[in-house]
């Protein structure tokens, strides 16, 4: 078998292959289906400083070959997170990456710090693209201004690995790529989702609780793997491939795109074990084409 | 715990005006579904439609082997549904979700079925002892599903409809509310509004009742936080903590 293991930003990889945040839950609701130890990185859904109820329902609605969410960060908070979810997770001989929200600087600043100080954590995925809240999420990745400042002051908090989530809700994603890496990201993940809308023809009204919500799906993919190429060329640190990977050539778009490794994250609701077909589509890949990709 | 496995048709029928019977082969899923349980099936190979759909147990057979779904054809996902064969393999992943609770406690258990929502209880019906009504509601006579199945069990069933040509004329809950009686407990599945009318007709009565609530639903269990239901205890799921919730704990 092939060794795709790497090393991004600091943290040991198997393979390229990681759960993206908000797909997998805090990894035991999949613990059941797939050996969490063959997956590259388990990225968390995003913790907050306090619980969040989450948005009024409907908070889904499928669309062509995609569905727009807008679940609005719903979780126990940072203690919950600390105290049940990532005891588990410690298990498991695979890197669990803590994907931070805040409404605030002062919040990300404070997530940093609290998980800085635990071992088993082997990165911070700083979403500033959640395209659901009121306050924070999104805000902090669509002026480079705001995302230099909250990189460097989380930057300053922390020596892990920090990997930037960036929007695709953007007019050029390269200008908020460079000013995460200028404030110190040691790696981009992208893209989070397009903010979507879908009206319900009958009634007149949004087909979801809160108007619109973030697009997801293979109907991105294109967008992504663009997004992708482009912030590879105009950055110098590694960036890693989301957007509607449903199988190993998809992954392998994002690889040939400049992408280091992938997040797999709504096929994960279409199949449990999504992750670990994608992982075996690369393999194949590389097997046949040896030289076309950077694993060696 | 749930399993993904491909089962082969043995049955597909339609039932109703859009309503279809699948009935599917599976040793795990006949033995390990519980009523008020779902599947998430996989309609298509292509991407869109791309999700799963819940559907929910409509009967559960361990000593044939098999279990049947009851939907109806709604949108693209349950189109597709339609085109399948006997013989064909269908992609499940299930049991999931928390399906009823069966009340020893209690002999007279009262079933109230609003259209669609007549699909599930039947597996329910099919597993109680004691004295069971079924009261199905629907809009005409045409949308009152599985009648002769329920009546095949021996249980007593009533039917109303919105215009009257079948049964009374009226609502499921007009029906409830004459059968309602202090040592009943009730399980309820339908549209919100009719969910509603029988959760708050039970908590006037102070009965017991479990209602099945349905949601968009994306993972089915119970990760991505998307098929939210509004409780006195904040958002649940209804993919894991239901379908079936305690009706007085639904704020509606």
């Amino acid at each position: 078998m092939v060794d795709l293991s790497l090393e991004l930003a600091g943290i040991k990889l198997k393979n390229p292959v990681m759960v993206a945040s908000g797909t997998f839950g805090w990894g035991q609701e999949f613990a059941d289906y797939l050996d969490l130890n063959k997956l590259g990185a388990i990225i968390t859904k995003s913790i907050t400083l306090k619980p969040r109820e989450g948005n009024p329902p409907p908070r889904i609605v499928e669309t062509p070959a995609g569905m727009l969410n807008t679940i609005g960060l719903q979780n126990e908070g940072l203690e919950h997170f600390l105290r049940n979810d990532l005891p588990f997770l410690s298990k498991f001989n695979t890197p669990t990456i803590v994907n931070i929200a805040g409404e605030s600087v002062a919040e990300y600043v404070e997530l940093a710090k609290r998980l800085s100080k635990e071992p088993m954590v082997k990165g911070i995925e700083v979403n500033i693209s959640c395209p659901n809240v009121a306050h924070g999420g999104m805000a902090f990745g669509t002026e480079p201004e705001a995302t230099k400042q909250v990189i460097s002051a989380v930057r300053k908090e922390t020596t892990q690995p920090l990997i930037v989530k960036l929007t695709p809700n953007v007019t050029d994603i390269t200008v908020i790529a460079k000013a995460a890496v200028a404030a110190g990201a040691d790696a981009l993940s992208l893209i989070n989702t397009l903010v979507g809308m879908s009206i319900d023809i009958e009634t007149g009204q949004s087909r979801l609780g809160r108007l619109t919500g973030g697009l997801s799906g293979p109907a991105i993919k294109p967008i992504a793997v663009r997004m992708v190429y482009e912030t590879a060329r105009a950055v110098n640190v590694p960036v890693i491939g989301i957007g509607g990977i449903m199988t190993g050539n998809d992954a392998v778009e994002f690889l040939l795109a400049g992408a280091k490794a992938i997040q797999v994250g709504t096929a994960n609701f279409v199949d449990v074990t999504a992750s670990l077909t994608i992982l075996k589509g690369i393999e194949d890949y590389v097997d046949r084409h040896p030289r076309s990709l950077n694993f060696s | 715990m749930a399993s993904q496995e491909k089962c082969r048709i043995i049955d597909h029928q339609k039932v109703g005006p859009q309503h279809y019977k699948l009935v599917l082969a599976s040793d795990y899923l006949s033995k390990h579904a519980q009523p008020g349980q779902f599947v998430q099936v996989k309609c298509s190979d292509t991407l869109d439609p791309l999700l799963r759909r819940p559907i929910s147990l409509h009967q559960i057979s361990p000593e044939h082997k098999t279990f049947a779904l009851l939907y109806e054809v709604v949108g693209k996902g349950t189109n597709e549904l339609t085109k399948l064969f006997v013989g064909e393999n269908l992609d499940l992943f299930g049991p999931l979700g928390t399906g009823f609770q069966l009340d020893s406690q209690r002999n007279k258990h009262l079933l109230v079925g609003g259209g669609m929502g007549s699909a599930p209880l039947l597996a329910l019906a099919e597993r109680l002892t004691g004295q069971v009504s079924i009261l199905l509601g629907a809009k005409t006579a045409a949308n009152i599903l599985a009648e002769a199945d329920y009546n095949k069990l021996g249980h007593n069933v009533a039917v109303i409809t919105d215009d009257g040509s079948k049964g009374k004329k009226g609502l499921v809950s007009d029906l409830l509310l004459e059968r309602i009686s202090q040592d009943s407990v009730v399980y309820a599945c339908g549209p919100k509004s009719m969910l509603r009318a029988v959760a708050e007709i039970c908590w006037q009565k102070k009965v017991d009742c479990q209602i099945s609530m349905e949601e968009r639903m994306a993972c089915g269990i119970g990760a991505c936080k998307g098929c939210a239901v509004k409780t006195k205890g904040g958002y649940k799921m209804a993919c894991k903590d239901g379908p079936v919730f305690k009706g007085e704990d639904i704020i509606w």
